[in-house]
């Protein structure tokens, strides 16, 4: 359900949102931390209104969307480490393809710290954290005009709680596609 | 007679500083094991109307905070005397009291309210000290903090900082993606808090400009962070610094002409220094590291930050004329945030050690040696009192953030009153004029 959204959101933003006029992020978060897309709704309504007729392009762009939608969104480090874990390399690699693909697409990664340690160093932790997913794509040939980075620090946990539980699911980055 | 107590160890250095005075009546001890006994009587008001603060009350709680003074319970008084000649020395001796603050409220013009209060030495029954304030009815929280500052001093020989304020963040989580941050401000006992600055988005880092009338801080509210400074009476705002990457750690020079901050426009964290009046900047630090957290010596003379250039994050000092940098910290795995006192031989920081928890640690730059001062639980944030007799900080309490504060000597520790969210990165103000 929310994949789906998301893939249309994705979507939309290749191909359908200029016509709306709408100017909206299809900001993404499938990740295993259960946050709510927020733009969930306006990809239902919206993406509803279009399935009538729509051309062989845009139909792949669709399933191109639908692949990337359902890939993994939010890559999980150690401790004051910012180096990105083996078993998200696979997800970065067909992230990337689908950005070169699609050079229209861009991403924003969001890079976050758990509350430990101070919250300065911590927001230069979450920038480490972004770019090292960044330069990962960049590797992989997406162009450095489609990514943005920003450091979050430790400002915004995905969960709250001190475990060391919740301190893995807030040591992340977001990789979130936005609309241009 | 009562034997004076020693000038020892961490407060001596404050003492030391200053000129022996004559009068000093009480003696700074390390430990304060025993705090000096002092009865703060409810002062007596002649006015028609009804005050709506306990002004020796809020002088009462200063002193027990400072952990210098043993607060006498008003309720174990035997007589409320507000005048000279209503003092029974004899009670307050058999109660223990070694000093006895008596006052007298009653209305000034322009609805305001004439404060006059009287200290006794009870051993000798001695009147010590006698002043009168004035301040508007809704300041009186203000007038009694002065007060206290003025005891304080007169008593100890040292600067009183009650009649301070301090900064501080507040953060909820509303629901998974929606948060609300605060910047708010409060009394020194973090009474009377107001909010500066609300937002969405993150706010970080407060940091008091030197004359108390400003804050510089970090907002996200434009979606990427960026450095602000406020006027904290007209609430007037300026965007200061908003480059690609991070803009952080705002820290106003001692003469307040400049501001030490962290950017990462070049790709990388690195300290700057912003010319407030030239608006020219200059990048200090060149390293592949992070360098983060600078704060200013009181002298204006030298930087100290975060590095993590030696592997992990330790504190470093850079002489800015020479550029000359140096590593201050060796104990703990981990030193962040560190400010220093106003004589400048003491480091607070956040601080690690093999125990890999985080707690709020004193390094004496002179002996090298560490203390830590608290027991709780992701201590964070240390923020020096301007006369440096205590730090406040951030910790847990449960699930939330609140503030606690500690003596520099860490041998009194208090929790400053609940307020609403979680309670973050407190800034302690300089002296207001």
């Amino acid at each position: 359900m929310k994949a789906s959204n998301v893939a249309k959101a994705v979507a939309l933003a290749l191909s359908v949102a200029w016509v709306a006029g709408c100017s909206s992020t299809g900001g993404t978060d499938t990740g295993t931390t259960g946050a709510v897309d927020t733009s969930g709704s306006f990809a239902d309504s919206k993406g509803a209104a279009v399935s009538g007729g729509v051309s062989a392009a845009e139909m792949a762009a669709q399933k191109a969307a639908d692949a990337v939608a359902a890939l993994q969104t939010v890559f999980y480090f150690d401790f004051d480490k910012s180096v990105v874990k083996q078993d998200g390399l696979d997800a970065l690699e067909k992230h990337a393809a689908y950005l070169v693909a699609t050079p229209s697409a861009s991403v924003r990664l969001e890079g976050h710290a758990d509350e430990r340690g101070t919250r300065e160093y911590n927001m230069a932790l979450g920038e480490r954290r972004a770019q090292s997913v960044a330069r990962y794509l960049q590797v992989n040939g997406v162009n450095s005009d489609q990514i943005e980075t920003i450091s979050y620090g430790e400002e915004k946990p995905a969960v709250l709680g001190h475990s060391s539980e919740s301190w893995a699911q807030n040591r992340r980055v977001e990789l979130k596609y936005v609309s241009n | 007679m009562r034997l004076y107590k020693y000038i020892v160890a961490v407060l001596s250095v404050l003492l030391v500083s200053l000129p022996l005075q004559a009068e000093l009546r009480i003696e700074v001890t390390q430990g304060v094991d025993k705090p000096t006994p002092v009865a703060v009587v409810p002062f007596s008001w002649s006015g028609g109307y009804g005050l709506s603060e306990d002004v020796a009350g809020v002088i009462g709680s200063d002193f027990a905070r400072s952990g210098l003074f043993a607060v006498m319970d008003q309720d174990n008084m035997l007589s409320n005397p507000s005048r000279q000649n209503e003092v029974a020395f004899r009670d307050w001796r058999s109660a223990g009291q070694e000093f006895l603050v008596i006052g007298r409220m009653s209305p000034a013009k322009d609805n305001a309210v004439r404060v006059e209060y009287e200290v006794y030495d009870v051993i000798k029954e001695e009147l010590i000290l006698r002043d009168a304030r004035i301040g508007s009815r809704n300041g009186l929280r203000d007038v009694a903090h002065v007060i206290a500052d003025n005891i304080y001093e007169y008593l100890t020989g040292l600067k009183g900082a009650f009649y301070t304020r301090i900064l501080y963040v507040t953060a909820d989580k509303l629901d998974a993606d929606t948060f609300r941050y605060q910047l708010r401000m409060a009394d020194s006992d973090g009474a009377r808090p107001r909010t500066i600055l609300e937002s969405k988005e993150p706010i970080m880092s407060p940091s008091w400009s030197r004359d108390a009338r400003r804050v510089a801080y970090v907002s996200f509210e434009s979606s990427r962070p960026a450095i602000y400074i406020q006027d904290l009476r007209t609430g007037q705002r300026q965007k200061v610094q908003s480059f690609k990457g991070l803009n952080g750690a705002p820290a106003w020079s001692p003469d307040g002409s400049k501001m030490a901050l962290v950017l990462s426009k070049d790709g990388n964290p690195e300290i700057y220094i912003l010319d407030l009046l030239q608006r020219k900047l200059t990048r200090m630090t060149h390293h592949y590291g992070i360098d983060t957290e600078p704060n200013w010596s009181p002298d204006g003379r030298t930087l100290i930050f975060t590095s993590d250039r030696g592997g992990q994050p330790q504190i470093y000092q850079m002489h800015l004329k020479s550029r000359n940098i140096e590593r201050l910290t060796y104990e703990g795995n981990y030193n962040g945030r560190a400010s220093l006192t106003q004589d400048g031989r003491f480091l607070a920081m956040v601080h690690r050690g093999d125990d890999g928890v985080f707690r709020i640690a004193v390094q004496d730059l002179k002996t090298s040696r560490v203390e830590v001062l608290t027991e709780t639980f992701l201590d964070e944030s240390p923020t020096i009192a301007p006369n440096g007799s205590m730090i406040l900080y951030a910790t847990q309490k449960g699930t939330r953030g609140v503030l606690g504060g500690v003596t520099l000597d860490g041998n009194v520790r208090f929790l400053l009153p609940d307020s609403q969210g979680h309670v973050r990165e407190p800034a302690w103000s300089p002296y207001l004029q």
